[in-house]
């Protein structure tokens, strides 16, 4: 039923009717109609960030932990600029989010009005489409667009730039109703492609799934019809930083992450495959490593729901343009109607071989002296939480590939971390959008001390709201990726990848009512952590951890997938000219 | 390899890889875009092409449907198979785009340009440039004593043999829309 309202009114209503519950925002002159609605209503809570970067990701972690959109409020000019960081980390890792941004009135943009920005044009390229609302009238269809936008096809982040006139004028509020614009991206694979794929997984002599954000992106039952498929094949499997936790951890055929520091099973496999069946995953830089040198012997099937991912870097074979969902169900039907054939004895020996991989154990390490290792920290954080409801965040660096290689993912959506971006200052306001989503729930943050520091402010948010997100801080007082990249790459010259003048993190906790936990010596490890479990609020947990840890394995720079180093014994002179000017 | 079967030219899920790609030859592509008539669509496309570092020969862009808002974007582009089917595959995931045509594989196509041409100059230069103009079926359009504007159409390999020829008889200023493009037959 069209009713009268004002703008601002039909924003706060289009967000009920969307289902919104929460929203992450900061006020500002631009919004402050939007505001005054809020604060008239109960539908929806207002969760008030520190600095709108922190709105946005905590949208993004929101989001992924719930499988729902998130939504930002935030003003004009600095409140828009401040939100790019996160549209950008959202359209690289393909989340859906909403970005709602008030805009200085339609009759003085153009003018260098005091906040204005072009926000739409600084936004364009960092959204998946965005819109400038000039007409009240406009808003909710716009509105309700967006939200389809967000969430079909390959999720991303949309924004919607809303002049103050706009929200204070009255117009006819649309409800909402099953999209009708032209944007329906295509779910279906096409059926010869995948019968073609079936064809494939009956004779297969090594075959290997690789799996990515795709899997998770496209539902909880996505992830069982892998788990299905792949149990029933009896293929390895391994997955990208993104798609963890759609197939087991635990389960028989998980080798583990791929990728510059993924195991070196899960590499070899790829290098060594007869048959790569790609799900949902975009053989990104960090995958694939040298290009021409990227599994060579293989058969390269791909289904992605968005045509421009198949054959960008890789040349496909099997290229099946769909929803994972749909199309692994369809895979699985003809697989099963075919009469549920793989080439047995092949298969054994393969597995034969991916033991003998294995056996390498490359993610071995040696805790011993008084220092904890940061491989250490994170193995005991594992075994004293893997029993919880568990949701995990993580920075960038090397504390983020620890973290992916040490703590085991059981199911989606418990993982949240800046794969494509990769944006220090992610994990913190993250993990408060993922508690605001699973209030019951252990959220912890893996963290460096550099990378926290970036959105630290946000523990103001968590104190106000009552969050209590473990910030579990390994210590090494360095920038420790750089400072790896610059040992193996720039002859050992640490420049400025130290952090130095650092505050001391438990007299910062306190300084804002959290609490604040130390660690540094191994034998008070566990019991640290379990105080940081057991403790009904936010904790700053600072773990003093060996400062000149690489991470390992990793394939440098413009080396092959059979060509890793598994320890420092094997980085001398590794990285070639050509390799060094690489990222 | 096998490629994706879609049929030509039908809606923009069907503009990427009817060819074999990863080939190194550099093609010059016709795309015909269909987009939504709306604020920023163009900043859109021309974002895609110098965001990720594709090339742009010549665009043109005009409404073609005022009832249902659309516009068509014509673009003359360059790159091996492998980038011609990137900027066809990225222009389709634009949502305000509403199909993508590569005039250049889906069939026969007409290409056509407009262009004015200042010629200066006076004496037997002036009757060369008039006479050369009837050749090439230009029209003039502005005449002074000492000049002439004239006013050409054809496809782009006409139009720079016309400048070739005015350019010694004192061609002082060109003016070319871009090409438009459309498909042979029905």
């Amino acid at each position: 039923m069209a009713r009268q309202m004002t703008g601002a009114k039909m924003v706060v209503q289009a967000l009920i009717d969307q289902g919104v519950d929460t929203v992450f925002g900061y006020p500002g002159g631009a919004v402050l109609p939007i505001y005054d609605e809020i604060f008239q209503q109960n539908s929806i809570k207002h969760i008030l960030v520190r600095h709108e970067q922190g709105a946005v990701h905590a949208a993004e972690g929101y989001a992924r932990a719930t499988g729902k959109p998130g939504v930002c409020l935030v003003t004009s000019g600095p409140g828009a600029t401040n939100a790019v960081t996160g549209l950008t980390d959202a359209l690289m890792d393909s989340i859906p989010i909403i970005v709602l941004t008030g805009q200085v009135p339609t009759f003085m943009i153009g003018s260098d009005a005091f906040q204005e920005a072009d926000t739409v044009g600084i936004t364009r390229p960092c959204t998946k489409h965005n819109w400038l609302v000039k007409e009240t009238d406009n808003l909710s269809p716009v509105m309700h667009e967006a939200f389809h936008v967000a969430t079909s096809g390959r999720p991303g982040p949309v924004l919607v730039d809303i002049p103050k006139d706009v929200q204070f004028a009255t117009g006819t509020y649309q409800p909402a109703k099953p999209s009708t614009s032209h944007y329906q991206p295509q779910v279906k694979g096409d059926m010869d492609e995948i019968n073609e794929l079936v064809a494939a997984i009956e004779t297969a002599k090594c075959p290997v799934f690789y799996t990515g954000g795709g899997v998770i992106n496209s539902g909880p039952a996505a992830s069982q019809l892998l788990r299905e498929l792949v149990d029933a094949t009896g293929f390895p499997i391994t997955s990208t930083l993104m798609g963890l936790g759609a197939y087991p951890a635990s389960g028989k055929n998980w080798l583990g992450m791929l990728g510059m520091h993924g195991l070196y099973e899960a590499n070899m496999v790829m290098h060594d495959c007869d048959l790569m069946i790609n799900i949902g995953a975009r053989f990104d830089d960090r995958i694939t490593g040298r290009l021409d040198a990227f599994s060579p012997k293989s058969k390269k099937a791909h289904i992605d729901i968005d045509p421009s991912s198949i054959n960008k870097v890789i040349k496909t074979d099997i290229p099946i343009v769909g929803d994972v969902g749909h199309v692994l169900e369809d895979v699985l039907k003809v697989w099963k109607s075919r009469g549920r054939k793989t080439n047995q004895s092949a298969l054994a020996q393969w597995w034969t071989k991916i033991e003998e991989w294995k056996s390498i154990d490359c993610l071995k390490f040696t805790q011993d002296g008084k220092t904890i290792k940061p491989q250490y920290a994170l193995q005991r954080l594992e075994a004293l939480t893997k029993g919880h409801d568990r949701y995990i965040c993580t920075e960038v660096g090397q504390h983020q590939m620890w973290a992916a290689q040490y703590l085991h993912f059981e199911d989606p959506n418990r993982w949240m971390t800046s794969g494509g971006l990769g944006t220090m200052g992610y994990g913190f306001p993250a993990s408060i959008g993922v508690q605001m989503g699973h209030p019951e729930a252990l959220v912890i943050n893996v963290a460096g001390e550099a990378s926290w520091l970036m959105n630290m402010q946000e523990l103001g948010t968590a104190m106000q709201f009552n969050l209590p997100v473990k910030q579990f801080i390994l210590n090494n007082e360095r920038l420790g990726m750089v400072r790896q990249w610059q040992e193996l790459l720039h002859g050992e010259r640490y420049s400025h990848s130290w952090s130095e003048s650092l505050p001391d993190f438990v007299k910062l906790a306190e300084a804002f009512g959290a609490k604040g936990i130390i660690c540094s010596d191994p034998a008070d490890l566990d019991d640290a952590i379990m105080e940081m479990i057991n403790h009904d609020g936010p904790v700053l947990f600072d773990c003093l951890v060996e400062k000149h840890e690489n991470c390992f394995p990793m394939i440098p720079s413009g080396k092959a997938h059979n060509d890793m180093l598994l320890g420092e014994a094997d980085t001398q002179g590794v990285i070639d000219a050509k390799g060094s000017v690489l990222v | 390899m096998s490629a994706l079967k879609i049929k030509k030219g039908a809606t923009s899920h069907s503009a990427y890889n009817l060819r074999p790609t990863f080939s190194d030859v550099v093609e010059k592509h016709t795309l015909a875009v269909l987009v939504e008539n709306e604020p920023g669509v163009l900043a859109r496309v021309i974002g895609l092409f110098s965001g990720r570092g594709y090339n742009i020969e010549s665009l043109t862009v005009a409404e073609v449907d005022h009832q249902g808002h659309l516009s068509r974007i014509t673009i003359v582009t360059t790159g091996t198979p492998q980038v011609i089917e990137q900027i066809k595959a990225q222009l389709g995931r634009i949502v305000s785009v509403h199909e993508v045509h590569d005039l250049t594989v889906e069939g026969p196509s007409v290409e056509r340009e407009l262009a004015m041409f200042k010629v200066a100059g006076q004496g037997d230069k002036r009757v060369e440039a008039l006479r050369l103009a009837d050749i090439f079926r230009a029209n003039v359009v502005d005449s002074t004593l000492n000049s002439f504007v004239f006013e050409i159409t054809g496809a782009p390999e006409k139009i720079d043999a016309f400048a070739d020829l005015m350019r010694p008889l004192g061609l002082v200023e060109v003016a070319r829309t871009g090409v438009a493009a459309l498909p042979r037959g029905d």
